[in-house]
């Protein structure tokens, strides 16, 4: 994602603060940081999210790509705790959406969405991997469950070699019961 | 010594206060309409087997007798949160809306902040403060499985509160909920009777003035103020408030609450607090069978 040589009065990313995304690359002053529209495009491609899902939120980075989606007002930079949801990494090869931000935006993804039943979801809940037919692509999927008569995002699940491998974070994982 | 003994006086029916301070509370959750409706989280629980009796004041709270809030898919989802019934009183009182400007004061855990970013529509600027960094950790979890976007956590004193990082100069509204001697807790949390002492209470309502003086310093006039505890001590609460309408451009706004609740005392232990306090509410365990609170609705006049 980085375009530009890096030079040696380029500004780095402060990991103390939130930098509000450029709009676009020709925007870009720190290198390596992710632009509004190529995080648009990001959710777009890889899960069908269309950018109009985001139309209220602004973008953040804080921390080494760890991006932040707000929907209040704040200036940019500002040194704050937290902003809004923390809903993306980037600045590394295979971008990864949070569990938080599959739940709260995943029901508009279309692509790359994976339906468990059962056992299988509750399994995927519980941090197993699982061997699973998939016939689409690998890598980052949307994990969802049918509840309450419609499919509802569970949260990431990292398909590779026949195995969903379950990224729920520790703190999120449950044992519950089979629907 | 017991220290609700001391507040017999001031109930209608001290046998019946003590009765319901000794009983546990039930299990209670909030639905988070940011994520579900509730006709969407009562299909849920159905679909799950979980058994829960709505609260008739308020839609959208469901108690759940003997199960854990936090073991069934709804809050998985994050269509619940667990919250004490009357916890959601002073969020109801300050009725934000969809795009305003708004501060919660002393907000970790985050119960009533994501309650007010639910009333928002997540949308507009819910600033969230707290003094202790520890708990922020707790505030930010609650909040991100909730899918609250429009929070922004600080940690700062809140009696020296400063909206410097933002930009802009004062709140439409603010919730100002205080740490407290926590009485009105004890059917959850017996100790807190054990650990009372009326040095604690004295020396926290000056850090409840502080904090209220200035929640009214941070709120544009026509703005609205909402003070809660979850104590019976008139130190903490009508006191405090007293203390606040002297000093700064404000006057006790009487709003209707959903719950039965008793007004505010004016006479406590050779003091007199402004008449203006009977517009404040008290809740007393018996009248609802919820635990105890107090939430005091200020308009700031400028």
């Amino acid at each position: 994602m980085t375009d530009e040589p890096e030079s040696a009065d380029a500004p780095t990313n402060d990991g103390q603060r939130f930098d509000r995304l450029p709009e676009t690359a020709e925007e870009r002053r720190v290198p390596g940081r992710a632009t509004r529209a190529e995080v648009l495009e990001w959710w777009d491609d890889r899960f069908g999210v269309p950018p109009s899902a985001f139309d209220e939120h602004s973008f953040w980075e804080k921390g080494a790509g760890k991006i932040w989606a707000y929907s209040g007002e704040a200036p940019s930079p500002i040194e704050i705790e937290g902003l809004g949801l923390a809903f993306l990494r980037t600045r590394q090869e295979h971008w990864k959406p949070t569990t938080n931000a599959v739940q709260r935006f995943g029901g508009e993804a279309s692509i790359n969405v994976i339906q468990l039943e059962g056992e299988t979801a509750t399994r995927f809940l519980a941090g197993e991997d699982q061997e699973i037919d998939w016939d689409g692509d690998w890598g980052y999927l949307i994990v969802t469950h049918e509840y309450a008569g419609e499919p509802e995002p569970i949260g990431v699940g990292l398909y590779l070699y026949g195995e969903l491998r379950s990224v729920v974070p520790k703190g999120r994982q449950e044992s519950l019961e089979p629907l | 010594m017991n220290p609700l003994e001391r507040y017999e006086p001031l109930v209608d029916d001290p046998a019946a206060f003590r009765a319901a301070c000794d009983r546990p509370l039930p299990s209670v959750v909030r639905v988070n309409t940011i994520k579900a409706t509730v006709e969407r989280a009562r299909q849920g629980l159905d679909s799950e087997g979980v058994e829960y009796d709505p609260a008739d004041w308020h839609e959208g709270l469901f108690r759940l007798d003997g199960h854990s809030p936090g073991r069934n898919w709804a809050y998985v989802h994050g269509w619940l949160h667990g919250q004490e019934e009357v916890s959601v009183l002073p969020g109801v009182a300050l009725a934000p809306e969809p795009g305003e400007r708004v501060l919660d004061l002393c907000a970790a855990p985050g119960s009533k902040t994501s309650q007010l970013a639910a009333a928002m529509d997540d949308r507009g600027t819910l600033v969230a403060n707290d003094n202790n960094l520890g708990r922020l950790s707790a505030l930010r979890h609650n909040c991100e499985r909730l899918g609250v976007t429009n929070v922004a956590v600080t940690n700062q004193d809140g009696r020296n509160f400063s909206v410097k990082p933002f930009g802009f100069e004062t709140f439409d509204r603010v919730l100002v909920d205080v740490p407290c001697s926590c009485e009105g807790t004890c059917r959850k949390n017996p100790d807190v009777l054990e650990e009372w002492s009326l040095d604690h209470v004295e020396s926290i309502a000056g850090i409840q003035k502080g904090l209220l003086r200035r929640a009214v310093q941070l709120t544009a006039p026509g703005g609205r103020v909402v003070y809660s505890t979850c104590t019976f001590a008139p130190e903490e609460n009508e006191a405090v408030v007293d203390h606040v309408l002297e000093l700064e451009p404000c006057r006790v706004e009487p709003v209707d609450l959903p719950l039965v609740t008793a007004e505010g005392v004016t006479e406590w232990k050779g003091e007199t607090y402004d008449e203006r306090v009977r517009d404040t509410h008290r809740v007393y365990p018996h009248h609802n069978d919820t635990g105890g609170f107090y939430c005091a609705t200020l308009e700031v006049t400028g």
